[in-house]
């Protein structure tokens, strides 16, 4: 199941959500929802390892270095702290289903994710400190925009309830 | 050594982390560098494949336009044949006992980028084409950029658009020379440095390629003078040029082929090495 949505995401966000240019220069980047999606119980060592690979092949598509790698992998290591900042410590002993329906905690949980991110996305993408203010421009923009795209995405493809 | 070894198992995805971290910034820094890393680049055999089967769509999408700029570059090359008046006297401007100074290659755009402060463009056709880094890409409007990097098939360009690039431009009517970069901001407009003050300039009037760079021939269309500033450290203009290229509507290209280049790379290497 994870890696189907591994090769679907990356397809959407090359062919698709690379394109919008939204303002000329925004554009959504939904394919994390990969890492938040990941099996909460998952292996972290497969996720670390999976990250890197989504955030290199995307780089690869965009002439972009190790930038996305970077920030991908980032997400991935600080998924379970932000978990338990969203849900509370006791996140572990029960199951986490964030593809439900959008509670408080699921939200911050993604907000925080894609904020995170995005922000050193975009240090790393523009590389000077001169610049901090175009920075975290890109950084509330691009966010709000992946995360209305986050949240679409997960009701359209949400599981069916048996 | 056990402790060692539980240490690194306890914190093996830790460990993964920090080594995976530091080989995506070591990308990255190289990326930012002049010297760009080869491997990460949209040249490669499979995004550049994949670019390719992308564009094949989306291709349709504006086959009009396209179609219309290469009717109207077809009028404007006919008028300019038809009305050559002595039909002994024009080889001769260009090309000396026959051989031309330059050669053209015809190429695509498969991939576009207009985005991020450092854009490239992808196109069909690598190494196989003839294709080498360092060529000058123009379209019938303008200039376009420099090529990267190639593979057997595919090549990327530093598009204009792109803080890290600089080009040797003039002003047409006075030829003052200055240097053309990008401030980020605005796709449609570059910036013209370092024109000296004593240059008469006027809003409109239209800034070609200079004669100072091995790269591109002289005379090639870039754009017109928008607005100019003078910059208070130096005393120098700095002009913003409104380009006549649409960077982010791009189809086929053309990219320039100087048969004077290596010669005169060679001649400049041996005079340095005296």
């Amino acid at each position: 199941m994870s890696f189907v949505r591994f090769f679907l995401l990356l397809a959407a966000q090359i062919i698709i959500f690379n394109n919008i240019d939204l303002f000329g220069y925004i554009n959504p980047f939904p394919y994390i929802l990969f890492i938040i999606l990941f099996p909460v119980n998952g292996n972290k060592q497969l996720l670390i390892i999976t990250s890197f690979l989504l955030g290199i092949t995307m780089d690869l598509f965009s002439n972009s270095g190790g930038v996305h790698a970077a920030s991908c992998l980032t997400l991935a290591y600080a998924r379970p702290y932000i978990f338990k900042f969203s849900f509370g410590l006791s996140y572990e002993y029960q199951t986490i289903k964030i593809n439900d329906s959008l509670t408080p905690e699921r939200f911050s949980f993604l907000l925080l994710s894609v904020v995170i991110h995005h922000f050193i996305l975009f240090i790393l993408e523009v590389f000077q400190l001169s610049s901090l203010l175009d920075i975290l421009f890109r950084t509330i923009i691009g966010t709000i925009f992946t995360l209305l795209m986050c949240v679409i995405l997960i009701y359209i493809f949400k599981p069916n309830k048996r | 050594m056990q402790q060692i070894f539980n240490f690194i198992f306890k914190n093996s995805h830790r460990l993964l982390f920090l080594l995976l971290l530091l080989i995506s910034l070591v990308l990255t820094i190289q990326s930012h560098s002049f010297h760009r890393s080869k491997v990460i680049s949209s040249a490669n055999f499979l995004s550049g494949g994949v670019y390719e089967r992308i564009n094949g769509f989306s291709e349709y999408l504006n086959l009009q336009t396209q179609n219309e700029i290469l009717a109207n570059e077809n009028a404007r090359l006919k008028s300019q044949l038809f009305n050559i008046k002595d039909s002994t006297l024009v080889p001769s401007l260009d090309s000396i006992k026959g051989v031309d100074k330059v050669n053209l290659i015809v190429s695509k755009v498969i991939h576009n980028s207009y985005n991020v402060y450092e854009n490239y463009i992808t196109i069909k056709g690598g190494e196989k084409a003839g294709i080498k880094p360092d060529m000058g890409v123009i379209n019938s409007l303008g200039i376009i950029g420099i090529v990267d990097k190639t593979s057997e098939k595919y090549s990327t360009i530093v598009s204009i658009l792109n803080k890290k690039s600089q080009i040797n431009a003039k002003i047409k009517k006075t030829n003052h020379f200055g240097s053309l970069i990008w401030d980020g901001k605005n796709t449609g407009f570059v910036q013209l440095i370092d024109v000296p003050r004593l240059a008469a300039i006027r809003k409109g009037d239209t800034i070609v390629t200079g004669g100072q760079s091995v790269i591109f021939p002289e005379n090639i269309n870039i754009g017109t003078i928008d607005k100019i500033y003078i910059d208070n450290q130096t005393n120098y203009y700095t002009l913003n040029v409104k380009l006549f290229n649409d960077m982010t509507n791009l189809g086929h290209v053309y990219i320039i082929k100087s048969k004077d280049r290596e010669e005169i790379i060679n001649l400049e290497n041996k005079t340095k090495n005296e």
